[in-house]
């Protein structure tokens, strides 16, 4: 029974789920913190996803959510608080060794190579994950491009292959964001709104694919989104967010009946899917 | 504006530049090859073009040399010597120039001298004034035409020793020849009166003076005297931040090059008063031979020489005489002529001579005291002074110059 | 005392033509060359009006102000008919533009005020001095010291409490809000082209009763401005007023310690400043990362017809020469060297999107690594052409550590502190570099000598250096170097060490350069100082810029086009700078993406 069925369905995902013992865990967060300036933008944020897993995390416009997303994968350094990957504390290394360490990541406003091709901005990736960065001899045309294909196949991009970057649609530029996240067999996928800027039914075919890749190769997958029926429908557990703390976390059905997630939610008039 | 100069209006055929050269015939016009920074200093290099185009229109008038008219190809490397050294080699490969002449800035002349030694051409430098052009880095290939940085050091030092005041300031363009000035005046001061004692130094850089600031400065020091190396724009502007600030009262003041015409009209009705200056009084300077020369140039050219009008026409001059010498225009043959030739200069003074053991020429300057007439400034008490008494004795020479 | 009163009014003449500068630059983003053009023409034009009108205070203010508003119309003029035509074209393309309108007015000016300096008379009233603690001050500079903080606090009032000023303000800040306040931009370009070119006018003019007016002016100024507007922060009128008065005053007392410095201080000021804070005294990053992001196309493999075209030039370049005279060798020998030159400066300008304003430091470094062996050691010309890029990669290993860190016009500025401190190391460091006279007798080894075996020596080095920075372009090296260029936030965040590619770019093409120097020196027998000038780092843009920064071909067309152009017509023409202005225009407004580019789209739109 996957997730989106066992949401239709009311029932509880399995328990071991949600009791798992925290240090199996792919990443723990304890008590995250950041502000800018006088802006208190995340305080006091904990969660853990585990292999296989997908943690949605979500609330308001900002509410912090990306915040978070720019603390775990080393863009901002936390003001306090613990990042914890597969048991290393990684908090406040840069983006590149945090990638290193396997976490890809899909970005709120997406940020490819506009002057290389789709298959090229998957190739890069490969390529720095190979170590093969300062090679200034052999032409990357002549790379083998069957990994990155593959990557590419598994996105629904691989016909665009040839295409540039800079003249993608929103929507498939998001998928180009994912192959790339995948290239490096990440443990971690951290994904900023993945669907925003698709069609309703491309919506859910990607995150169809993304919770089958997640399950089929053991990836933790935290992802925020502003599409309930998204959340609800592939979500194993939810984190609420508002005014950077957390407010509720539970699975889905436990969140749908939150009090204070609807207040949150109807105070902004955001409110498809809860109901 | 007036420049006079056979125009090449050869851009689309200028490919035919780059193939081969056309062979001239021998019995052809001597062309000479003159490159000179003509946009990057038009001040000085307009009325020298001008004077350069009077001089071979004069000689060719007269039926040019042994029947040979004289032509001129110039090029300007807009102050850049490594553009210097392309067009020299264009006008020897291409335009089968005889020889090369100009240069104003040091670094040009150098260049040139250098090209020129490596290519076995004859140089005539005209303007250039760095010592090392004929002594440190002087050459077979290369003489020089004007009294260089040290001569004319040494014509205003026997003026300063005269002087009463012992604390001296200086204030100098920063460049080789600001630098190079400052350092024989010094030299040369120091050994004509020993007690002298120097408080002060400035080095603005070239064009960019900070007129206000350096003018504090060196009054900052208190100096009895000041010897000025600055010139045009900077020139300008030091002087009248100078006066201004009363700088120039009861101090005398000794400076380099300022009676030329080229420095001096800009100042017009504020140029300073009493200075000692090396220059060339062209309105009071009535020798047979510059008077005929001025009428010469005012009716061509409806304006007053410059310094720089003479320069170019002594300049044609000894490339004339030294080509009637010579008979030829092998290089060697026009060497050997050049080694102690004499020839007229546009100031109508005594022959100059191109001297065997270091090929500068013995072309002198005026020294006179600056004044103020009809709203403009004016060089009086002048006086001129014969290059040839202003060089060290030969025997000091050979240790300047490379030998052999 | 007094020192400090002179340096502030130093501080206020140049605040005058910085603010018109940063206003411009902080809405238009526009890197204006011709700024101190304008100056000089407010300078020109005050002197005629103020001499032609009658003396006395109406004639000479009346003249100063009339002066001042002719250079707007002038920069209105310059905006309308050229750069509002370009504004679309790559970053920094418009500098080319200016570039070109800078030669024009040389000559033009030259023509109308013919060569000598003139000298304005003083200004009525204020011509005499005052007594200040025992020494005198001119009035003069007293009025111009007031100045100053008068047009910074109109300034002030025009931007804060005008309609107008909040659009300029709100444009400076953050560049998409001017198309979201659904203003006029093209309005709001004009009007700010308008008032700093009034503002240079009026800088100029007021020098009238100060300095004579010349036609070194506008170099002498735009240099300064630039460092000026860069030290206070890219925008900031405050912080160009705070760089100015900073300057004047290290200026003023400066020279009473070190009298030689005048020469780089502000240049060493600049370093400073900009390696503590990268955005300048009181400047701000830019409000969003993407906000100034143009979408960069993609570098096609060569075309089976460009590619012929490559072979059939170097078949040329290979085939010809023994049947050319030797001035024609020594031409294509530059030519040669042009190319790796300018191939070296687009490594890190196109690829890297790292521009450098003072790339000819590495030019110049390696024909200095040259000559100074072969002067001290009398060293032959294969060690020689050995040093001369070691030298140049080390300047590009220590300036690129710092240079690199920073970005756009910043980062430029850096390169252009640094190549000039590197050039007055060698125009002051005479025991060792020989100033400014240079280094003589850098002659080729005998075997080199003839100059056709020179030229091939040339091209096979220069060739194979640009077709090996070609390849590493198209190698993931070069990948890496577009990726972070693209998207810096992505290329980190899979892995990539931006800082360590760019620094290795860098280096790289110091490198080269220091090739193509080393070359050079050998090819003209001499060095000089002005070979790490600034006119031959201008050179080096010029050349990347006109042939198509954008594209990886740009620069060798680029090189060529330029290099011919520039030699045909100094040769041949009295008016060069004007013919060469007017080409440089031409091909700008006709060519916006360069040569290589439009010819890209020409092929494109056939097929
Ligand atoms: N670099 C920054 N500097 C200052 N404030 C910031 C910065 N980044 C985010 N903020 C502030 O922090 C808060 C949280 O922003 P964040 O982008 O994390 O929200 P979000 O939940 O992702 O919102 P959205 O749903 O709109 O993406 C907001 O108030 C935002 O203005
Ligand atoms: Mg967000």
């Amino acid at each position: 029974m996957s997730a989106s069925d066992r949401a239709r369905a009311g029932v509880p995902p399995s328990t071991e789920a949600v009791n798992r013992p925290r240090q199996d865990m792919t990443l723990l967060v304890e008590d995250i913190h950041k502000s800018f300036g006088g802006v208190q933008a995340v305080a006091g944020v904990s969660l853990s996803v585990g292999a296989g897993e997908l943690l949605a995390l979500i609330g308001p416009n900002g509410a912090g959510k990306s915040t978070c997303f720019n603390m775990l994968n080393g863009q901002l350094k936390p003001d306090r608080g613990r990042i914890v990957l597969k048991g290393q504390d990684i908090a406040g290394l840069p983006p590149r060794r945090i990638w290193r360490l396997g976490v890809g990541r899909t970005f709120q406003i997406t940020a490819t190579f506009a002057s290389m091709s789709v298959l090229e901005n998957v190739q890069m990736a490969l390529l720095s994950h190979a170590h093969r960065l300062f090679d200034i001899w052999n032409p990357v045309t002549r790379e083998d491009p069957a990994r990155a294909m593959a990557l590419l196949e598994r996105v629904g991009m691989a016909a665009q292959a040839q295409r540039p970057c800079g003249v993608l649609a929103y929507g498939d530029l998001k998928r180009v964001e994912l192959a790339i996240a995948l290239a490096n067999d990440p443990a971690l996928l951290l994904m900023d709104e993945p669907t925003a800027g698709m069609a309703p039914s491309e919506r859910v075919a990607l995150m169809e694919l993304t919770a089958n890749i997640a399950r089929n190769s053991g990836i933790a997958v935290l992802f925020t989104e502003h599409d309930m029926e998204v959340v609800f429908a592939h979500a194993d557990r939810i984190l609420v967010l508002d005014r950077g703390r957390p407010i509720a976390e539970g699975l889905p059905a436990e969140v749908r009946a939150d009090p204070r997630v609807r207040e949150v939610y109807l105070g902004t008039g955001a409110t498809h899917g809860i109901a | 504006m007036t420049i006079a100069l056979p125009r090449r209006a050869a851009l689309l055929g200028a490919a035919a530049t780059l193939a081969a050269p056309a062979v001239h015939a021998q019995e052809g016009p001597i062309r000479i090859g003159e490159i000179n920074s003509y946009s990057a200093q038009p001040a000085f290099l307009t009325p020298y073009r001008n004077a350069w185009m009077m001089a071979q229109d004069e000689v060719n008038a007269a039926g040019g040399i042994n029947g040979r008219r004289i032509e001129t190809v110039f090029r300007d490397d807009g102050g850049r010597p490594e553009d210097a050294v392309r067009h020299a080699g264009e006008l020897v490969n291409n335009e089968r120039v005889a020889l090369l002449s100009g240069g104003f800035l040091s670094n040009v002349g150098l260049a040139v001298a250098d090209f020129a030694n490596q290519n076995r051409r004859l140089y005539v430098a005209s303007e250039p004034l760095t010592d090392a052009l004929v002594w440190a880095r002087g050459n077979r290939f290369t003489f020089r035409l004007r009294p260089s940085t040290y001569m004319q050091c040494a014509m205003l030092v026997e003026e300063a020793a005269k002087l009463p005041a012992r604390r001296w300031a200086t204030v100098a363009p920063n460049y080789e020849y600001g630098q190079s000035a400052v350092r024989w005046f010094k030299e040369l001061l120091t050994r004509a009166k020993p007690d002298v004692q120097f408080v002060a130094e400035q080095f603005p850089a070239l064009g960019r003076i900070d007129a206000g600031a350096t003018v504090q400065a060196l009054a900052g020091a208190n100096p009895e005297a000041i010897f000025n190396v600055t010139f045009g724009a900077d020139l300008t502007n030091f002087v009248r931040q100078g006066s201004t600030r009363g700088l120039f009262e009861r101090r005398s003041v000794v400076s380099l090059l300022t009676g030329e015409p080229e420095y001096l009209d800009p100042l017009g009705d504020e140029a300073p008063e009493g200075w000692i200056v090396t220059g060339y009084p062209w309105e009071e300077l009535n020798t047979e031979g510059h008077t005929r020369f001025r009428e010469n140039y005012r009716r061509r050219f409806n304006t007053h020489p410059r310094l720089g009008s003479v320069v170019a026409y002594d300049t044609v001059s000894a490339i004339v005489a030294m080509l009637r010498k010579s008979g030829g225009t092998g290089t060697d043959a026009m060497i050997e002529a050049m080694r102690g030739l004499t020839f007229p200069t546009a100031f109508g003074e005594a022959e100059v001579e191109f001297r065997a053991i270091d090929h500068q020429s013995t072309l002198g300057a005026y020294i006179g005291r600056t004044a103020l007439r009809r709203g403009r400034g004016v060089m009086v008490d002048w006086r001129y002074a014969d290059g040839r008494n202003y060089l060290p004795t030969d025997e000091v020479v050979r240790t300047l110059r490379p030998q052999g | 005392m007094v020192q400090g009163l002179s340096g502030l009014a130093s501080a206020s003449s140049l605040f005058l033509v910085a603010s018109g500068l940063t206003v411009i630059f902080g809405v238009t983003r526009i890197v204006n060359f011709a700024h101190g053009s304008l100056y000089m023409m407010g300078a020109y034009l005050s002197w005629t009006l103020v001499t032609a009108l009658p003396r006395g205070h109406l004639g000479f203010w009346g003249g100063v102000l009339v002066a001042a508003l002719i250079v707007g119309v002038i920069g209105v003029l310059i905006e309308v008919l050229l750069l509002r035509r370009i504004y679309k074209a790559p970053e920094l393309f418009q500098l080319l533009g200016t570039f070109g309108v800078v030669l024009i007015v040389q000559d033009v000016a030259l023509m109308i005020w013919g060569p000598q300096d003139l000298l304005g008379p003083r200004a009525p009233g204020l011509r005499g001095a005052v007594e200040i603690l025992g020494v005198r001050f001119p009035l003069y500079e007293l009025f111009l010291i007031a100045v100053g903080p008068v047009v910074l606090g109109l300034l002030w009032l025009l931007f804060h409490r005008t309609r107008w000023g909040t659009t300029v303000r709100a444009a400076t800040a953050d560049r998409e809000m001017v198309g979201a306040l659904g203003v006029n931009q093209r309005m709001l370009f004009t009007t700010v082209f308008f008032l700093g070119s009034v503002l240079a006018g009026l800088g100029g003019a007021l020098q009238l009763p100060r300095e004579s007016v010349n036609l070194q002016m506008d170099l002498a100024i735009i240099a300064e401005a630039f460092v000026v507007v860069v030290i206070g922060g890219l925008g900031s009128l405050p912080g160009a007023f705070l760089a100015a008065l900073l300057l004047g005053q290290l200026q003023a007392f400066g020279i009473l310690i070190f009298p030689k410095i005048t020469l780089v201080l502000a240049f060493l000021v600049m370093a400073v400043v900009l390696v503590v804070r990268p955005h300048g005294l009181l400047g701000r990053p830019p409000a969003s990362a993407h906000a100034a992001h143009v979408v960069e196309p993609p570098y096609p493999p060569a075309t089976p017809l460009a590619r012929n075209l490559g072979f059939a030039a170097l078949a040329l370049a290979v085939l010809v020469p023994p049947f050319m005279g030797e001035f024609a060798l020594i031409v294509f020998t530059e030519i040669a060297i042009m190319v790796l030159f300018a191939a070296s400066l687009h490594f890190i300008m196109g690829p890297g999107g790292m521009a450098s304003f003072g790339h000819a430091a590495y030019f110049g470094l390696g024909a200095y690594g040259a000559a100074l062996l072969a002067k001290h050691f009398a060293a032959p010309m294969e060690l020689g052409l050995f040093a001369a890029p070691l030298m140049a990669g080390f300047a590009g290993v220590v300036f690129g550590w710092f240079c690199v860190r920073l970005s756009g016009v910043y980062a430029a500025m850096l390169t252009l502190a640094f190549a000039q401190i590197a050039w007055s190391t060698a125009f002051q460091w005479v025991e060792i570099t020989g100033g400014d006279n240079g280094i003589l007798g850098v002659w080729p080894s005998a075997w080199a000598q003839p100059k056709l075996v020179y030229y091939y020596m040339a091209l096979v080095l220069c060739v194979g250096v640009t077709l090996l920075l070609r390849r590493a372009i198209f190698a993931p090296f070069g990948y890496a170097l577009r990726a972070g260029r693209d998207s810096p936030l992505r290329a980190e965040a899979i892995g990539m060490d931006g800082f360590r590619i760019r620094w290795v770019a860098f280096i790289l093409a110091a490198i080269a350069a220091g090739i193509a120097g080393g070359l050079f020196a050998y090819a003209k027998g001499s060095v000089f100082p002005t070979y790490m000038a600034i006119p031959r780092s201008v050179d080096a843009l010029l050349m990347v810029l006109l042939g198509g920064v954008q594209t990886v071909s740009g620069p060798i067309v680029g090189a060529l086009a330029y290099t011919w152009i520039h030699e045909q017509l100094m040769r041949s023409f009295d008016l060069w700078r004007l013919f060469l202005g007017s080409v440089i225009v031409a091909l700008v407004l006709f060519f916006p993406q360069g040569l290589v580019g439009a010819a890209q789209r020409l092929t494109e739109r056939r097929k």
